[in-house]
Formats: structure tokens, C-alpha cells, sequence
């Protein structure tokens, strides 16, 4: 039982106002404003103040949405991964916006192979730190290539790369920056990880190009408009191995009629 | 965690409120959300879980006062008027004493109120943003409340009439 009578502190009445008081002290706030007039007319300014704000910016949420305000615009990154990271400490030691610096230094456009890169290098980092859920949907699940494929809209199959002894973990499937994308997941025995990105690319046909982005690097073209993203150790010499794989496993699907094409555009 | 950018997308809307209610100018609030958002992409790889929208506050709360430190050091070509379109005010006339009555508190005080007027944000993630104590918001939210009180006693009180 709640003593009405209680004693209500400030605190309570704040709470109270701002819906921050636990369901069973809400009587007893009540009975108090109920017997304390100027505590009651302390609430309904506190109140009368909040909806003030409320109204002169709550508009502001219901705004259109300028076209600034891309998500898939807005993750290109405009310079280069070290020169961002050395503004961004500059700008954390001198106490200026990031953002300003990075503004100022406009670097001319990347191209999408790079922003799709540049993601899927994003995808690898986030994901291959995973412990528990590297991946959203296991190998040994059926449907985890046909379901990516779908999505992506092409008919992909993860690359067999038991030669450098790295083990399919699953995929998940990613926002991709002209559309979904695909990332397989591979686990070597000393737990080391390899991510292989899909999506679709507007461009046909690029050649393999190395990219690195820290301590990890990727290896990336496209091929028939589909961009893939090969991404580990930043190990040039084996990443560029475990590329051409894929990309003749691709190119040149083991064994025709014993296998489906690796990854063949739909319709062609 | 697939939801990454969904998730700062979907607190845009909110962004922009608040940072309008911070800065009094539309264009500077806009810029703050366009390098916060730009800020929390970068740091996509980052990011291992976790509250996203409370992040994007703490990331955007920080950049302003980054900006306000950097004024205090140079000059500024940014108009102090109000560049909204009037039809985007309240419909009382009492959005401008509201404007001014929260440009009389301390820059701690505002974003505490703020936070939890007008973003509804519980105690508890507004002392994760601010990087304080509970009790520390509490003193704050009473602080604020008392000011903008005395500030409006002495101004007309339009406040009374806005419901």
C-alpha cells in the first residue's frame, strides 16, 4: 500500500512531469499535488513550459528531408581512410568539428567500386570482430545462398576455398550502396577471417584491383555488373591468391553440369 | 547489428528537432546533424552494439560544443536571426519567448532540457550523453526549470498561455 500522506520529494514531482516516475509512487504524487496547491501549479508551469518547447520545435521532426541527408551519400567517404583519421585527431586535439576539416579538404569523388569497397571493408571490420554471431544465417542452413541470391538479384554460390583451409561460416545479407549485398564469411584454423562481399554494380567490367584499409585489406572488381569484394589480413600476396580463386571459380565454374555457375548474372 | 544505418537513419527526424532547439539556426542544425551522421558512418566499424540513437545524441551534443568552443576563438559570419520559415513556427506567438527564455540558461542546463522536454529521453540516457551522474541531471533539470521560471516572471508571461 502507498501512503498518500508520504512525504513527495522535488525530485518526485520532476519525475513525475517527465513520465520518469515508477508506476507506484504515482498515487501518492498525485495525492500530494492534490493537498500542496503551489506544488500543483509548479507541475502545470513545468508542464505548460514542455509543451512550449514541444510545440515551437516539435515540427521540426515532421520536416521534408533534405536531400543532404542520404545515408548512402554521406558514408562515401570524401578523402582518403588516413587522411580522415588524421583530420578527425587534429580536430579532436584543437577542438574543431571533424567534419569542417574534412569539408574543407574535398578530394575528388570516389568512384563506386571504392565506396562499395570501402563498405564492404566496413561490413569485414564490424563483422569478422564477431564472436558469437559472425554471421546472420549458418552454412549448414540451406536456404543461405538462394535467399543472398535473391536479394542481391543474382544467382551467387560461395566460393570453395578449402585450398587455403578456410571453412564457409554463413552470410549475411547488407545494405549495399546501389542496392543489397551479400557477405559470405570463411574461418581459417587459427581463426583467422575472410569475407567475401556481392552486390551489384553499375558498372560492367573493372580489373582486380588491391585496396587496403588498415590492418585489413581487400582485393576487388566486377564482373557482368556484379561487384565483388574479397577482404582479410591485409597479407597482399595472399589475399591476391585467394582472389584469383574466386574469381576463377567464378569465371570458370569447376565442373559444368556438376555444378551450378558460381555466380552468373540472372537472365544471361 | 544489421541495422546499423537504418537505425541512424530513422533518428534523423529527432536529430534535426534537437539540434534546432540547440542552436537556434537551421542551417547551423543542419550542419551539425550532416557531420554527426557523417561522423557515426565512419565509425560504422566501431560500433559493436549498443544504444544508436543515444550515440548520435552524445556525438552531436559534443560536435555543438566543439563549434561553440571554436567561436569563443574566432569570428562569425553565422546570422544570429532566425532563418525558419514563420510557418514553422508554433502557432503562439509564444515561440519566440520560448527562444529566448531557453537562450538564457547555461549550455549543460539547455541540453538537459532539451533532452528530456522535447527528445523524451529517460534520466538515465541523458547522464549517459552528458557523461554525468544521474544526480547531475536531476540538479541541472531543476536548475533550468527554476531560470526559465524567473526569466519569464520578468518577461511577459506568455508562457501561461500556451497549451
Amino acid at each position: 500500500m502507498t501512503d498518500h500522506n508520504s512525504p513527495v520529494t522535488v525530485d518526485e514531482l520532476h519525475a513525475y512531469v517527465d513520465g520518469m516516475l515508477p508506476d507506484d509512487r504515482q498515487a501518492a504524487v498525485e495525492a500530494w499535488l492534490a493537498a500542496h496547491p503551489d506544488d500543483a501549479a509548479q507541475v502545470a508551469a513545468w508542464r505548460a513550459l514542455a509543451a512550449a518547447v514541444r510545440n515551437r520545435y516539435g515540427a521540426v521532426a515532421e520536416e521534408p528531408m533534405p536531400a543532404r541527408f542520404d545515408i548512402s551519400k554521406l558514408a562515401r567517404p570524401r578523402t582518403p581512410w588516413r587522411m580522415i583519421a588524421a583530420a578527425a585527431l587534429l580536430a579532436a586535439t584543437a577542438g574543431i568539428v571533424a567534419g569542417w576539416v574534412g569539408r574543407a579538404a574535398t578530394a575528388p569523388a570516389p568512384t563506386a567500386l571504392e565506396i562499395m569497397t570501402t563498405e564492404a571493408l566496413g561490413a569485414h571490420k564490424l563483422y569478422v570482430a564477431e564472436v558469437r554471431h559472425p554471421v546472420e544465417v549458418r552454412a549448414a542452413e540451406q536456404h543461405l545462398v538462394p535467399w543472398l541470391s535473391k536479394r542481391v538479384g543474382a544467382e551467387l554460390r560461395a566460393p570453395d576455398l578449402k585450398e587455403y583451409s578456410l571453412k564457409l561460416l554463413g552470410g549475411r545479407l547488407l545494405p549495399g550502396p546501389i542496392g543489397p549485398a551479400a557477405l559470405f564469411m570463411y574461418e581459417g584454423p587459427s581463426g583467422e577471417r575472410y569475407t567475401f562481399y556481392c552486390s551489384r554494380s553499375k558498372k560492367a567490367r573493372t580489373a582486380l584491383r588491391y585496396q587496403s584499409g588498415g590492418d585489413v585489406a581487400a582485393m576487388h572488381w566486377v564482373e557482368s555488373e556484379i561487384g565483388y569484394v574479397v577482404s582479410g589480413p591485409d597479407d597482399r600476396e595472399q589475399l591476391a591468391k585467394i582472389a584469383r580463386t574466386v574469381y576463377e571459380q567464378i569465371e570458370n565454374p569447376p565442373r559444368r553440369g556438376a555444378a551450378v555457375p558460381l555466380i552468373s548474372r540472372k537472365g544471361s | 547489428m544489421s541495422g546499423f544505418r537504418p537505425s541512424i537513419e530513422a533518428a534523423i527526424p529527432s536529430l534535426r528537432r534537437y539540434a534546432r532547439a540547440l542552436t537556434h539556426n537551421a542551417e547551423l542544425a543542419d550542419d551539425l546533424v550532416q557531420d554527426t551522421l557523417v561522423r557515426a558512418l565512419r565509425s560504422e566499424h566501431l560500433f559493436h552494439g549498443g544504444e544508436i540513437r543515444s550515440w548520435l545524441y552524445t556525438i552531436l551534443t559534443n560536435l555543438n560544443r566543439n563549434r561553440l568552443r571554436s567561436l569563443a576563438r574566432r569570428p562569425t559570419h553565422t546570422s544570429i536571426e532566425d532563418n525558419d520559415a514563420p510557418g514553422t513556427m508554433g502557432p503562439e506567438a509564444g515561440g519566440r519567448d520560448i527562444e529566448r527564455a531557453l537562450a538564457s540558461l547555461a549550455e549543460d542546463q539547455r541540453i538537459t532540457l532539451l533532452l528530456v522536454v522535447l527528445e523524451g529521453m529517460s534520466y538515465r540516457e541523458v547522464a549517459e550523453i552528458q557523461g554525468v551522474p544521474i544526480g547531475t541531471v536531476m540538479s541541472r533539470l531543476a536548475r533550468a526549470r527554476m531560470q526559465i521560471k524567473s526569466f519569464l516572471d520578468g518577461a511577459r508571461p506568455t508562457l501561461r498561455r500556451v497549451k
